[in-house]
């Protein structure tokens, strides 16, 4: 009881004579953060955040800067989302923008794609991005492709979320992972979030971006928490869309991977130190269009050693699309053939069992890895 | 007949009585009732007559069957239609000389839909419809010879050579799109967006009799509906999707009553004083916040469906002859010599001043130049200026992009 009591009146000080300072230093907001004074205000400014919640604030932020968004989707309003993200918008924000649509995804995708075309900057929620492949004409169509049809006089800057992926238990109409149909086309961007600050710096991104950007969210990292830094807190943090993140730095192989897989991989990175003492560096790739080819590309230079790990079905996906860049920009510096960890080419069954099998496990990363080193 | 032949002025009786009409496609012929007290100057205001067979409503009251207009208006209205007619004949030749690639969809006997359209609404509020393009483009300001130019996929046509045909955009105007029945919803959402901005405008927005059997056509209808949303849905019946006939893809061709809950309207698309007089009683009624409306505009294609299609094989001689009968060009060009607005020379002298200007401007198209062959051309305006990925791959990993 009497440490605080003496701390207090100290730490009161300490966080005036701050603060008096600040006004005279305003130039360390823009230097980067590894030169940034890393002590006791730092370490106490991150906060436990879930990635749902982070996602609710990013959106509640550009409602507020920006009165042409708006957000449309089945069950966003007065049910707080389906999977509650959108939870308190339209108390904050009211019926005008925030809107429950009927169930007509082909419909109010394409509603939302006219609106962006007329100059507002909707957010469009598909419940999953299963119900989107209903509307998918409309992404690609009508929004991905009409700004060059235009030849530059017609952009829509619209933004297409939901939850994207398997989950657990809801078998093969809602468990697909579009990532690799998405990031095909050209005039779309696409990100992948998988932390907290993943998820919010993403979507503010997507949603400032003046293109059609399709946000791909995984069901299953919704209520999972991750450390959020005091600048990831503030309403101006935006991530770059096309910029991978080195979440583990190592030096004897490269694990690309996106979403839920990153945190796989991190374990499976962690498992391989303790079991081989094999440094993984584990790449997040953020967004899968553009795809950050160079870190790709600079990691693989260093490791010799490339795989990578995600949940898409194997055939002309992601992962394909890596080793095909990897053997064009990177076979020179290859020691081993590059490999890839997919979902399995199956419909996704329901029983527990079959569904783990489906999917990529710590465990098969590790196989995989140590296979590749031949460990 | 060729097309052609459409532009040879002809002796039409200026009454026809109802009942000498086939059975189909007699909805509409041209009826022309005289008028008295023509005043001589060409910007005062006096009125005409709408014929009375025009409409049919649903849940809806007609507009009025006499239309406020001045002469300059009336001759305006008469130059457009004969400006889109020439505008397709030529587009017509340039095809069949091999310059016009792909798709290309005419709109030749559809005229006085885009004409009367654009002669009730104004630039503030927006229009998008499908593929049959060329003529809306034009009325909303697209200009001539960019059209032609994006037809011939140039540097100076109305998008740069990338849209083609059914691709062109100005500002008011969203397309040209061509995926069938896709951009109604677009359309709703357009509309959305004038409500969400607290505009005081309306949008139309038009597809074919095929289009109408689509599933997010309906989408769209029930949003507009529980919304009310400003937005005119227009089926442009020609009587054919490609060459299914509206009696072989529909339970039911009455495409004014599908909105069900929306009060609809059919409209002598053929006439274009109907179409406007249609058109001003419709955003009257819309902008006074009640929602939104479907009007089909019962018209006609004389060409095939496209290029590749002659339009012989799904329907007969006869009916075609029928209904260029009916054409809304001369039809209207005959009211226009009883009316007195203009004579039959005055009339010549329009035509004749028309075709040297679609001539003049086809020939101006021609000279533009091709798209430069560069990358930096060919990967422009995939995304936004300044937003662009550093890198994009062309074939082949030397052909790659870098912004």
């Amino acid at each position: 009881m009497a440490s605080p009591r003496l701390f207090r009146p100290a730490a009161r000080l300490l966080s005036s004579r701050l603060s008096a300072t600040r006004p005279a230093f305003p130039q360390t907001a823009c230097t980067p953060s590894i030169l940034r004074f890393r002590g006791y205000a730092t370490q106490n400014g991150t906060k436990e955040v879930t990635v749902r919640d982070a996602l609710n604030e990013a959106l509640a932020e550009e409602l507020e800067r920006n009165q042409k968004t708006f957000i449309l989707g089945e069950e966003v309003a007065q049910y707080n989302g389906a999977y509650k993200v959108t939870r308190g918008l339209l108390d904050r924000f009211g019926p005008k923008r925030v809107i429950d649509t009927p169930i007509t995804e082909a419909g109010f995708c394409g509603l939302a794609v006219g609106a962006a075309l007329a100059g507002l900057h909707p957010i469009c929620e598909f419940m999953t991005f299963n119900f989107a492949m209903q509307a998918i004409d409309q992404i690609i169509n009508s929004a991905a492709k009409t700004h060059y049809m235009s030849g530059g006089i017609q952009p829509c800057n619209v933004t297409f979320r939901g939850p994207n992926g398997f989950a657990a238990g809801v078998a093969a109409q809602h468990s697909q992972d579009y990532s690799a149909w998405y990031g095909s086309i050209p005039g779309l961007k696409v990100v992948a979030p998988w932390s907290a600050e993943d998820a919010k710096g993403l979507l503010k991104a997507a949603i400032r971006d003046p293109n059609p950007v399709v946000v791909l969210e995984n069901e299953l990292l919704y209520g999972q928490a991750f450390p959020m830094s005091e600048a990831a807190q503030k309403d101006d943090f935006v991530l770059p869309i096309g910029k991978a993140k080195i979440e583990r730095p190592g030096k004897d192989l490269t694990i690309v991977s996106l979403s839920r897989c990153v945190g796989q991989s991190l374990n499976a990175a962690a498992e391989l130190k303790q079991k081989y003492g094999v440094e993984a560096e584990v790449i997040n790739l953020r967004s899968v269009k553009p795809l950050d080819v160079e870190t790709i590309i600079q990691s693989l230079k260093k490791t010799g050693r490339l795989m990578c790990v995600e949940s898409g079905f194997p055939m002309f996906g992601v992962s394909s699309e890596i080793l095909a860049l990897s053997m064009e920009y990177g076979f020179d510096y290859l020691t081993a053939p590059a490999v890839r960890v997919t979902g399995a080419e199956v419909p996704t069954p329901y029983a527990v069992g079959l569904e783990t099998m489906s999917f990529p496990q710590e465990d098969t990363i590790v196989g995989q890895a140590a296979k590749l080193l031949r460990l | 007949m060729s097309l052609k032949a459409l532009l040879r002025p002809r002796t039409l009786p200026f009454f026809r009585p109802w009942a000498q009409a086939p059975a189909v496609g007699c909805r509409y012929l041209a009826h022309v009732a005289n008028i008295e007290d023509i005043p001589n100057e060409d910007d005062k205001p006096f009125t005409v007559p709408v014929s009375e067979a025009s409409f049919e409503t649903y849940n809806f009251d007609p507009p009025s069957y006499s239309l406020e207009t001045t002469k300059s208006q009336l001759k305006q209205l008469y130059h457009d239609m004969t400006l889109i007619r020439r505008m397709e004949l030529a587009a017509d030749s340039l095809y069949k000389d091999r310059k016009i690639r792909g798709f290309c969809h005419l709109s030749t006997g559809q005229e006085a839909v885009a004409v009367g359209i654009e002669h009730a609404i104004t630039r503030d509020d927006k229009l998008i419809t499908a593929y049959r393009s060329h003529g809306m483009t034009l009325m909303r300001g697209g200009t001539l010879k960019s059209i032609i130019a994006e037809l011939l996929g140039r540097q100076d046509g109305i998008s740069f050579g990338k849209g083609g045909s059914m691709h062109m955009f100005c500002e008011g105007f969203y397309g040209g799109n061509g995926i069938v029945g896709a951009h109604v919803p677009v359309g709703a959402g357009i509309a959305f967006a004038q409500k969400y901005s607290e505009k005081p405008h309306v949008t139309i927005d038009l597809f074919g009799d095929g289009a109408a059997n689509q599933g997010q056509v309906h989408e769209a209808f029930n949003m507009a509906k529980l919304w009310d949303l400003p937005i005119i849905f227009g089926v442009e019946n020609n009587k054919y999707g490609m060459g299914t006939s509206a009696e072989r893809a529909s339970a039911m061709t009455d495409y004014y009553k599908r909105g069900q809950y929306i009060p609809g309207l059919r409209v002598n698309g053929m006439d274009v004083l109907a179409v406007m007089s249609a058109m001003k009683h419709g955003k009257e009624y819309v902008q006074a916040g009640n929602g939104p409306l479907l009007y089909e505009y019962a018209t006609y294609r004389y060409a095939g469906h496209s290029m590749s299609d002659p339009g012989t094989a799904y329907r007969s001689r006869d009916e075609l002859k029928t209904e260029r009968g009916n054409d809304p060009i001369s039809s209207f060009r005959e009211k226009l010599i009883t009316w007195g607005v203009f004579s039959d020379d005055q009339a010549k002298e329009v035509d004749r001043r028309i075709r040297q200007r679609v001539n003049d401007e086809v020939a101006e198209a021609e000279r533009s130049p091709e798209p430069e062959l560069k990358a930096d051309v060919l990967f422009q305006d995939v995304y936004v200026r300044g937003s662009e990925p550093r890198q994009r791959r062309g074939r082949t990993i030397d052909e790659t992009y870098y912004a």
